[in-house]
C-alpha cells in the first residue's frame, strides 16, 4: 500500500470537486430542498399535512441527500472515465494496487456524502422552521449510522458505476435511483406501509429504508421506526456486499 | 542503471473482441451470459517470447491487430495474460505491479488525459501519484511543458486541445516520473510531420540518457529511423527479429518487383525464376491461380525489359509493374504475403 499515491489521488478528487462545487451543490440540494419546501412548508402551512410532518421529513431528506450524493460522486466519474477516453488510465498506471484506486473512489464518495448530509441539515432546517423538533439523542449511534450510510452510498456508486455504460445512465436513474428514493421510506415512516403488507415486506431490500429509518430513530425517536440494531446490521451488510461487488466489477473493468 | 524487458511464451486469448488499443473496456458481459451465446475466442498473442536489452530502442512492427498493443498492455499491467510471463528488469509484471509501474512510463495509442484537469495539473498530479515532492514536480512540469511547446496552454483544460497537443502532453506525462522504460504505442499516429520529428528527437534524447524505449508502429520509416532492433509480429507471432539493417538484408535480393498480368500462362513463374538476378518468385497473394507475381531480386529497374519480353514471349499481358527498394515493408510482405497496410 502506497499512502503517497493514495493521498495524491484523494487530492485530485478534492481538487476536481472544488472546481465543480457550484454544479455539485445545485444537483445535490435543489431537488431535496424543493421537496422540503413544497411538503414541509406549503402542504403543512395550508393544513393538508399535520405540523409534525416537518420533523418526520427532515431525517428522510438527509438520507436521500447523502445516498444520492455518494452514488453520484462515485458512479458518474467512473462511468465517464472508463468510457472510450479511458481517463482513469493515469491512475491505473500509478504505483499502487488496482483495488486501492477503487477504495480511494469510495473514500472520496463517502466524504462527499458526509458533507452533503451536514450541509442539508441547516438548509432544510432554515426552510422548514419554525416547528422542527429534532435533536441528536445518541450522538455515537448517529455518527455510526451516517458513517454506514455514507459507505453504502459510495460503495453502491462503485458497483453501479462499474456495471453500466454511459448510454444506460438514464436507465439507471429510471430503474434504480427513482424507485429507490420513492420506496426508501424517506418521505414517510416504514410503519406507514402497514396497510400495504406485501409492499412493506418488499421495500426491505432497499438499503435507503434503513438509512431513513436509522436517521429517524436517532433524530426524532418519538416517531415509530425500525429497531436500531436491525438498521445497523442491515446497513453493515449492504456496505460489505456492495464493496465486494464494486471491487470485483472495478477490477474487471480495469484489467482486460 | 538501465532496465531491460523480457517476455516468455506470452499468450492472450480474448473472449470477446479485443478492446481498442487493447487497454480494455468491460468484457464482463460475455462471461455473465455463460452458455447462452457461444463465446468468440480471439487469440491476440500466440506464444511470444522476446528480450529487450537495457538501454535499447526496440520496435514492435506489424499491421493493425497483430498483437502489438496487447503486448504493451501486458507489459504495462493493463492486460492480464492468459499464460506466460513478463518481467520489467527483475520484477514480474503480474506479481509486482506497483514496483513495475514505478519503472515504466506509458504513452497510449489514444490520448487518455484526465479531462477534469488543466495541462499543468495533469503533469503535477501524475508526479504526485509517483510520490515526487512539491518543488521537484513543479520544476519538472514547467521544464516538460516548455520542451513540448505547451507552456502557453499550460493552464487550460485539455478538452479543447488538438490531437497533436494531447499526444505531446501524453508523452510529457509519461516522462514526468523519469521512468526507466518508456512504452510508446503508435506514438506518431496522427501527428503532423513537424511534431513527428520533434517526437523522434525526444525519443533519441531519452534513450541517450540510458533509458530503454519500446515502441510499436506500423510505420516502416519510423521503425527504420528510430529502432536499434525490431521484432516484426503478425497474428500474435514474432515472424522476424533483428536490426533494421540485418532484417532488410535478409530479404532475398533486396529488391521487390510486383507484377500484375491481364492473363497468366502456367509456366510463367518458373520462367521468371530463371532470369539472372532473380532470387525468388511467388504467386501474388499466395494463390496459384492468381494473375500476379512477386519477384525478389538483387536488381530492380534493369530487370523490367527482360520481364517484359519474357511475358510477351509467353503470351502473358503485363498490366502493372511496381518496383520497391529494400525496405521493411518488403520484409513483411516476404514473411506474410501481405502488405503492412492491408
Amino acid at each position: 500500500m502506497n499512502w503517497k499515491t493514495f493521498g495524491a489521488m484523494l487530492a485530485r478528487d478534492a481538487h476536481v470537486a472544488r472546481r465543480n462545487a457550484i454544479q455539485l451543490l445545485l444537483q445535490t440540494f435543489l431537488q431535496p430542498l424543493l421537496f422540503v419546501f413544497i411538503f414541509g412548508r406549503v402542504m403543512v402551512g395550508s393544513g393538508y399535512m399535520p405540523a409534525a410532518y416537518k420533523s418526520l421529513l427532515l431525517p428522510g431528506i438527509i438520507a436521500i441527500s447523502m445516498v444520492f450524493t455518494g452514488i453520484w460522486a462515485v458512479a458518474m466519474p467512473l462511468i465517464a472515465e472508463f468510457q472510450w477516453t479511458r481517463e482513469i488510465e493515469d491512475r491505473l498506471l500509478a504505483p499502487i494496487g488496482v483495488g486501492w484506486i477503487a477504495i480511494e473512489k469510495v473514500i472520496a464518495g463517502m466524504l462527499q456524502a458526509l458533507v452533503a448530509g451536514l450541509i442539508v441539515i441547516p438548509l432544510a432546517w432554515l426552510v422548514l422552521r419554525p416547528g422542527v423538533e429534532i435533536s441528536i439523542h445518541a450522538p455515537v449511534t448517529f455518527a455510526v449510522i451516517i458513517g454506514l450510510v455514507a459507505t453504502f452510498s459510495a460503495c453502491g456508486g462503485l458497483a453501479l458505476g462499474c456495471s453500466i455504460n454511459q448510454q444506460h445512465i438514464g436507465l439507471m436513474f429510471g430503474m434504480v435511483i427513482t424507485p429507490m428514493i420513492f420506496f426508501g421510506c424517506a418521505y414517510y415512516p416504514w410503519s406507514a406501509l402497514k396497510t400495504f403488507p406485501i409492499l412493506q415486506k418488499a421495500v426491505l431490500i432497499n438499503p435507503l429504508v434503513y438509512a431513513s429509518e436509522g436517521l429517524r430513530a436517532t433524530l426524532v425517536p418519538r416517531f415509530s421506526h425500525l429497531p436500531i440494531a436491525a438498521v445497523l446490521t442491515v446497513l453493515l451488510f449492504f456496505d460489505v456486499l456492495l464493496l465486494v461487488v464494486g471491487l470485483r466489477q472495478f477490477e474487471k473493468k480495469a484489467v482486460s | 542503471m538501465a532496465v531491460g524487458v523480457r517476455i516468455q511464451d506470452l499468450r492472450k486469448v480474448y473472449s470477446s473482441s479485443p478492446p481498442l488499443g487493447a487497454t480494455g473496456s468491460s468484457i464482463a458481459r460475455a462471461d455473465a451470459k455463460g452458455g447462452k451465446q457461444p463465446k468468440t475466442q480471439i487469440p491476440a498473442l500466440d506464444g511470444i517470447s522476446l528480450e529487450i536489452l537495457p538501454g535499447e530502442i526496440f520496435g514492435l512492427l506489424g499491421p493493425n491487430g497483430a498483437g502489438k498493443s496487447t503486448t504493451v498492455g501486458v507489459l504495462t499491467t493493463r492486460v492480464r495474460p492468459t499464460s506466460g510471463q513478463a518481467w520489467i528488469g527483475e520484477h514480474g509484471v503480474w506479481k509486482e505491479q506497483a514496483r513495475v509501474k514505478h519503472l515504466i512510463g506509458v504513452v497510449p495509442q489514444r490520448p487518455n488525459l484526465d479531462f477534469s484537469l488543466t495541462a499543468r495539473e495533469i503533469l503535477i498530479f501524475h508526479a504526485a501519484y509517483f510520490g515526487i515532492g512539491h518543488k521537484h514536480r513543479n520544476e519538472r512540469a514547467d521544464a516538460l511543458l516548455e520542451k513540448f511547446k505547451l507552456t502557453e496552454r499550460a493552464n487550460q483544460m485539455v478538452r479543447g486541445f488538438s490531437g497533436g497537443m494531447m499526444q505531446r502532453l501524453s508523452i510529457a506525462r509519461a516522462m514526468m516520473h523519469d521512468p526507466q522504460v518508456l512504452f510508446l504505442d503508435e506514438p506518431s499516429a496522427g501527428l503532423d510531420p513537424q511534431t513527428r520529428i520533434l517526437l523522434w528527437e525526444i525519443i533519441r534524447e531519452y534513450h541517450q540518457a540510458g533509458k530503454t524505449v519500446l515502441l510499436t508502429t506500423h510505420n516502416m520509416e519510423e521503425a527504420d529511423a528510430l529502432c536499434q532492433r525490431l521484432a516484426i509480429i503478425d497474428h500474435g507471432h514474432v515472424i522476424a527479429l533483428g536490426t533494421p539493417v540485418g532484417l532488410k538484408a535478409s530479404i532475398p535480393g533486396g529488391f521487390l518487383v510486383r507484377l500484375r498480368f491481364g492473363n497468366q500462362t502456367p509456366d510463367l513463374l518458373q520462367r521468371l525464376q530463371s532470369l539472372p538476378g532473380v532470387r525468388e518468385v511467388r504467386a501474388a497473394d499466395g494463390a496459384a491461380d492468381s494473375t500476379g507475381a512477386d519477384v525478389y531480386a538483387d536488381r530492380g529497374g534493369s530487370l523490367i525489359p527482360e520481364i517484359a519480353s519474357l511475358a510477351a514471349n509467353s503470351g502473358a499481358e503485363l498490366s502493372d509493374v511496381h518496383i520497391s527498394e529494400p525496405s521493411l515493408e518488403n520484409l513483411f510482405l516476404h514473411h506474410t504475403g501481405r502488405s503492412l497496410r492491408d
